[in-house]
């Protein structure tokens, strides 16, 4: 029943994007005012996808396996949480979420524009409407999610167990809240092209969904690294992978797009660099979603593959592509300015920053499509990893962390050095005690040195700023100084980090010069769905503190899956983190430690990048 | 005729990307390995563990007999795994058994090869790795059967019961 509902709801909801496109256009010839019934339809059509949405989420509480969706992906024993958060863990429910962040944001978006001319509001709300309608389109004819099985099956092949995670079932939301939040920003700034209204007004007005979409894509980046590190049992937080990059190229552009927001706010220049970087936003979202949901790439984050998805999508993209392109062509009117960029100004050093965030997007974009054109072209198959990116980014960070160190203390138009020459005395300070700092860690010297430094100047002037400005630019000093300690962060848990690898019988012990583990027991606990070996392990080190972890594994019963659980003890300043695994047909255990430095200061610290833009948000007092 | 010249680059260049995607599509993701079956075996000249001379692989891969060439280190866990395998297969008289000690001390392996019994006819030395990757190996331990100069079967990890199996059928 609750199928059925939630299927008409659907082309009803598919309807009313057509009258809803239908009424804009009408709308856009005629009269001043904004037509209420666009207001009106689009609520409908908003409330029509949370039916749909939930009768998804009924069919997966009632565990209803005549719901191909819920059989593929659900299981009577499955506790009620996952049954509820399986909803958007699978290809089709999570493409209902899509469109219930777009509807919403449509929603949203005009209850929100009130002042905004008449024009504008309705060719947003006319191009919003295409892209929903591409979605509705998408979803009803190649990833139903209430498509009926006859008979029905008695029980469902259950949720892959490693998506059976609290952290998991909020990732998906928060993140498809910014990634699908782009969509309003590319509408609008179509619209604005159209009607002539890129202006200060329209910045500061986008400015505030740009502020939205990056808060959110980057705390659901976030909760996606947390959930890798500790349920992957990898230790690690960030691996290149191409989903992980898809989401990451959006972010970047986004980030982007703020910066030339406030300066263009102040001095109307960056004009094609703000067009340009909005259509590539949701772009890149939408090149992301072709990436992952056609099977083009290999990737972790796994949907089931199918060729005709991947080409509507596809034709989807470069329908929106081409539009753009053509609205940017042949409407967008560039008036001749001559600008100078002095060298030494706030709008430059934004620029110099705005290019290295190019090359590092353009960096991750070819990286992550760079095998795909190979492949076409010379059917050779290659897969790019870490190494590529870290080869290519880090060192491009130092210049970066200057400029971002020094750019925010400039002023516009034309700055002088003699005010800055505190400047100089902070980068020497940060020079020697980075090189105090890897002097006594005994690494690699002069590289090390250069990027621990620059990220170091970074941290102490922003700390200095926000000691002297106090709430004055709060936002900007506590993103920025929130960067440099993720970098500091990152760094030092890569030098410092240490692992070992081992395997261990029950009352074993594993023994160093610095540590000693020791293998106690193994417990067996039984579960709903699952049934866990709990191992316990003593491990002391070099000055005789002692701590037990329990790293765990889980052995599923729907489906039949074996995962490792791992135990992590975190503090201020490392991170221990242990996995076990079993060792088919004996009766050892690998099992797997690591010491990971400051683990929790990366999770901070990107907390912080999002509270600079959440408190930008929420007090308009603190800009400028 | 400057302003037209930029749409036409920028179009037809979303054309090439939408082609090359639209292809894409079609090939298959899974990335099946490209095993050399099949394929001659690479011809490369390495040290020898017992008395480290230079050996051109020529000289140990001749006529119609069996090679088992294994990839093996004393650091590598999962080669003590398949080593019972390995031993059960020296006492095999068609097959020749060559050891491929990738990237290893000598001593560590002396007493690996002491304590576990050798199982190889003959051992090639491999400290940095190279010819391992002239073999197209993934990592340690890696299994190559060869016949004819051919490789007939490949083995990524450890030997167990399955590929065991296999090989003892592929010998008969």
């Amino acid at each position: 029943m609750a199928s059925v509902i939630g299927y008409y709801s659907l082309i009803f909801g598919l309807i009313f994007s057509l009258i809803i496109i239908f009424i804009s256009i009408k709308n856009f010839k005629s009269s001043n005012n904004l037509d209420p019934k666009i207001v009106y339809f689009t609520f409908l059509q908003f409330f029509l996808v949370i039916i749909s949405f939930l009768a998804l989420i009924v069919s997966f509480v009632n565990s209803d396996f005549s719901n191909e969706t819920v059989f593929n992906h659900s299981h009577t024993s499955k506790p009620l949480f996952y049954k509820i958060s399986g909803t958007w863990g699978n290809h089709e429910g999570s493409l209902l979420l899509w469109l219930l962040v777009l509807t919403l944001f449509i929603f949203l978006f005009l209850a929100k524009s009130k002042d905004q001319p008449k024009n504008y509001r309705v060719l947003t709300s006319l191009f919003q409407q295409v892209i929903i309608f591409g979605f509705f389109i998408f979803l009803i004819a190649t990833s139903n999610p209430f498509n009926y099985i006859y008979p029905k099956p008695e029980e469902g092949l259950g949720l892959n167990p490693i998506l059976q995670d609290p952290a998991l079932a909020i990732h998906p939301p928060i993140l498809y809240l910014g990634y699908v939040g782009t969509s309003i920003i590319f509408s609008s700034v179509l619209a604005a092209i159209i009607t002539n209204y890129i202006s200060k007004d329209w910045a500061k007005h986008i400015k505030y969904w740009v502020l939205v979409s990056w808060v959110l894509l980057t705390l659901g980046i976030m909760i996606g690294s947390i959930w890798a590190y500790y349920e992957l049992g990898w230790g690690g937080f960030w691996f290149w992978d191409p989903v992980e990059n898809v989401s990451l190229m959006p972010w970047l552009a986004l980030i982007t797009l703020l910066h030339c927001l406030l300066v263009f706010e102040k001095k109307l220049i960056l004009t094609s660099w703000i067009i340009i970087l909005s259509i590539a936003t949701f772009t890149l979202s939408m090149c992301g979603t072709f990436l992952v949901r056609s099977g083009i790439l290999n990737s972790v984050h796994t949907f089931a593959n199918d060729p005709e998805r991947g080409l509507f999508i596809l034709i989807f993209l470069f329908s929106l592509i081409f539009l753009s392109i053509f609205i940017f062509l042949f409407f967008y009117k560039e008036e001749k300015k001559i600008i100078n960029f002095f060298w030494l100004s706030k709008e430059t050093s934004i620029l110099v920053n705005n290019w290295f965030m190019m090359y590092f997007l353009s960096v991750v974009l070819i990286g992550t499509t760079y095998p795909i054109f190979l492949e076409v072209v010379t059917s050779e198959k290659i897969s790019v990893g870490p190494p590529f990116y870290h080869k290519l980014i880090i060192p491009f960070l130092i210049p970066f962390l200057l400029a971002m160190a020094v750019g925010p203390k400039l002023k516009w138009i034309k700055s002088t050095l003699e005010s800055q020459i505190y400047l100089i005395f902070y980068l020497i300070i940060s020079i020697f005690l980075s090189i105090f700092l890897i002097h006594i860690l005994n690494i690699e010297f002069l590289f090390n040195t250069m990027l621990v430094s620059s990220s170091l100047f970074l941290f102490f002037t922003s700390l200095r700023d926000f000691l002297i400005n106090k709430t004055k630019k709060l936002s900007q000093n506590i993103a920025h100084f929130g960067f440099s300690l993720l970098i500091l962060s990152i760094l030092f848990n890569n030098i410092l980090g240490n692992e070992i690898i081992t395997n261990l019988k029950i009352g074993e012990t594993f023994k160093t010069d610095e540590i000693k583990i020791s293998f106690e027991s193994v417990d067996q606990e039984n579960h709903k769905n699952f049934k866990s070996i709990i191992g316990k392990f003593r491990v002391e080190d070099s000055n005789g503190k002692t701590e037990i972890l329990n790293p765990e594994l889980r052995i599923y019963n729907q489906p039949n899956i074996i995962t490792s659980e791992a135990d992590i003890k975190t503090n201020l300043l490392s991170d221990k983190f242990m996995t076990m695994n079993m060792v088919q047909n004996k009766e050892y255990f690998n099992i797997r430690y690591q010491i990971k430095p400051f683990m929790i200061w990366i999770w901070v610290s990107v907390l912080l990048i999002s509270l600079g833009g959440l408190i930008s948000l929420i007090n308009k007092r603190y800009e400028n | 005729m400057k302003i037209k010249i930029l749409p036409l680059i920028i179009i037809s260049l979303s054309i090439i990307v939408f082609i090359i995607f639209f292809k894409g599509l079609k090939n298959s993701n899974i990335y099946t390995p490209n095993v050399n079956i099949e394929k001659n075996i690479p011809i490369f000249t390495a040290l020898s563990f017992d008395e480290e001379i230079k050996i051109n692989s020529n000289e140990i891969f001749q006529g119609d007999k069996f090679y088992l060439l294994n990839i093996w280190s004393s650091w590598c866990m999962p080669c003590r795994e398949e080593h019972s395998f390995l031993i059960d297969l020296s006492k095999n008289e068609n097959l020749i058994i060559v050891g491929l000690n990738y990237k290893d001390k000598k001593n560590n392996a002396l007493s690996f090869l002491s304590k576990l019994k050798n199982p190889y006819n003959f051992i090639f030395l491999d400290k940095d790795g190279t010819v391992a990757i002239e073999w197209g190996a993934y990592g340690v331990p890696e299994t190559f059967l060869i016949h004819e100069k051919k490789i007939i079967k490949k083995v990524v990890g450890p030997i167990n019961q399955t590929s065991f199996s296999d090989i003892k059928k592929l010998l008969k």
